[in-house]
């Protein structure tokens, strides 16, 4: 039958254009992944990765000479930053997408209304997103810069403050800092997903609860937002997974302290600052399951109470 | 209509917001603009209007150090992904839309799983492939791993978009006998400018600011790119950063993005909610 050839050969030459993809697919992800993993169980050292022994899990749990546990897993308090490292990313992930998201809604709901400025303000809103990572974690450094800082002037000039704080060197301020910074970078990615979802909602209901004199508030709460939960939890998965493996703006803004510290920035200083590529692979590959992880958990967690239906 | 007092009230809460909204999102780079026009003692002292107009530290970024190099790097860089990654993306794409074949299903959702890997993960085995095939300090090695970032995203985006093209367009060309490159190139692709322009920007943007691979690919100064160039800007003093000349720098490298992403904003809004909101 001249069809099923036809079929035939659409399908073969579907797999021709295929492969090439696949193929740098795998190069750049597969196979970085697995030898990531593989490094993990030796010794390696980044200045001839060579010379390496297998050391199976001891990279991750081993019991020393003096009955202690060491490895990643032991990693607490003054045995290592791992445990610490992990908990920061955990904070700095939440508290940043909970503020975008807040804010990125007020945003959202101010540019889904008709006013005169709209399109400046959109525009607007979008140069943070616009601005490299690197560029804009420098420019704050500046405006938060202890000495010449713009941010203390502003707050001193406006009584707020009544001396200088040093914003990222403080440790009770640093994370707070590193926090509104990515707040500020990230709030338009989650604006513009939202105003998405706003604009593609039913304008009936909206008219029949003002029809019968609802309070916006309530609408808000009752109508808007289960309507655009499901855009939401989509926007705030993808947020969610980008700041779990932050790093240009810590390590621009903190460097390598103790109380910013995330999981990539942990990865970075084991394996080129300390050349430790076994024991930093370990760390890579911990890091890969706990996202994986915390993205299942997310995901299952989001269905079960989107199926309860509120 | 007659305007109540309590609607005034409401009307200058609401613009007073707006206005808010503006400066939050404004004010930081207005602040990095100033500065790059300030030198000297000048920088140390916080003014909010402009009152000084100095190019110099925009004549010394580019001569006392290979920031001109670097932009040209980058330059290359975000080129060589964009073709890489929208030549790859649309084969792909035109198989994975246009075309049924068992574990179709399968592929796109491996191709969604890599687009939500972390990059620090594969960091170790990146390197050692890097430095196999002898890319290290070279610009090849990014254009090869950026396309960990840029190449899942471009073939879901443009498989979701080949998707909802007409039959009757493939029919027809297949009737009068063109290969299925020839549909690509010239029935598909031609319909295809939104979305090319979209994914390739993104893209461009992606391959314009990435950090930690150029941070740990390449360690000579003549092949840094933008980012890395930036981050390492240093002074006399580990503690005396040049602020004015890293202000200059950083508006210099801004301005194009920003530039595009205002022109195209739509088609970008476009293409994260497509990406996103779809995936």
């Amino acid at each position: 039958m001249p069809m099923s050839n036809l079929t035939r050969s659409r399908v073969r030459s579907a797999w021709i254009f295929l492969v090439p993809m696949l193929v740098i697919l795998a190069l750049v992800a597969g196979w970085p992944l697995f030898r990531t993993i593989w490094y993990g169980f030796t010794d390696a050292n980044l200045s001839d990765p060579e010379a390496r022994q297998f050391v199976g899990f001891e990279n991750y749990l081993r019991r020393g000479d003096d009955g202690e546990w060491y490895g990643l897993l032991a990693e607490f308090g003054d045995k290592g930053n791992w445990w610490l490292s992990v908990w920061n990313t955990v904070k700095f992930a939440v508290v940043s997408v909970f503020l975008e998201t807040v804010l990125g809604l007020v945003i959202a709901l101010v540019l889904n209304a008709s006013f005169k400025m709209r399109g400046l303000v959109r525009t607007a809103v979008l140069i943070p997103w616009a601005i490299p990572t690197i560029v804009s974690a420098k420019m704050w450094q500046w405006i938060l810069n202890g000495q010449y800082g713009m941010m203390n002037d502003l707050l001193m000039t406006l009584g707020i403050l009544s001396q200088p704080l040093s914003w990222t060197a403080d440790p009770d301020l640093a994370m707070a800092s590193v926090i509104a910074v990515d707040v500020w970078k990230t709030t338009p990615f989650m604006t513009l997903l939202i105003l998405a979802a706003l604009q593609m909602l039913p304008s009936n209901c909206y008219e029949a609860a003002r029809v019968d004199g609802i309070h916006p508030v309530k609408v808000f709460f009752k109508v808007t937002l289960p309507l655009i939960r499901p855009a939401l939890m989509v926007a705030v998965i993808f947020r969610f997974l980008d700041a779990l493996r932050v790093f240009d703006l810590i390590y621009i803004l903190t460097s390598n302290s103790k109380d910013t510290m995330t999981m990539s920035v942990y990865v970075r200083q084991q394996m080129v600052d300390f050349a430790e590529m076994g024991y930093g692979s370990a760390a890579s590959t911990m890091l890969f399951i706990i996202i994986a992880l915390i993205t299942i958990a997310y995901l299952k967690i989001g269905r079960v109470s989107f199926e309860g239906g509120r | 209509m007659k305007r109540g007092k309590k609607d005034y009230a409401k009307l200058v809460g609401f613009y007073t917001l707006v206005v808010a909204i503006i400066l939050y999102a404004v004010f930081p780079f207005y602040y990095a603009i100033l500065s790059s026009f300030k030198s000297g003692s000048a920088l140390f002292e916080v003014n909010y209007f402009p009152f000084s107009l100095d190019f110099g530290n925009y004549g010394s970024v580019f001569t006392g150090q290979n920031f001109g190099q670097s932009i040209w790097n980058s330059v290359l860089v975000s080129f060589g992904v964009v073709a890489l990654s929208l030549l790859l993306g649309l084969t792909g794409a035109f198989a994975l839309a246009r075309v049924r074949f068992r574990g179709r299903g399968l592929l796109l959702m491996t191709i969604l799983g890599v687009s939500m890997f972390p990059a620090v993960a594969v960091l170790s085995g990146m390197f050692e492939l890097i430095r196999f095939t002898g890319m290290q300090d070279s610009l090849w090695s990014l254009v090869f791993s950026y396309m960990i970032f840029t190449l899942p995203f471009t073939v879901w985006v443009l498989t979701t978009f080949m998707r909802d093209l007409p039959l009757e367009l493939e029919e027809a060309a297949i009737m009068d006998g063109a290969t299925p490159w020839q549909t690509i190139t010239q029935v598909f692709m031609p319909l295809m400018w939104p979305a090319l322009v979209t994914t390739g920007l993104l893209a461009f943007i992606q391959a314009w600011n990435e950090f930690l691979f150029a941070l740990t690919f390449i360690l000579v100064d003549e092949q840094r790119t933008v980012p890395v160039a930036i981050a390492l800007m240093g002074g006399n003093t580990p503690r005396e950063l040049p602020w004015g000349n890293i202000m200059a720098a950083s508006v210099v490298v801004t301005l194009p993005v920003v530039a595009l992403v205002l022109i195209f904003q739509r088609r970008i809004v476009a293409g994260l909610t497509d990406g996103a909101v779809k995936g």
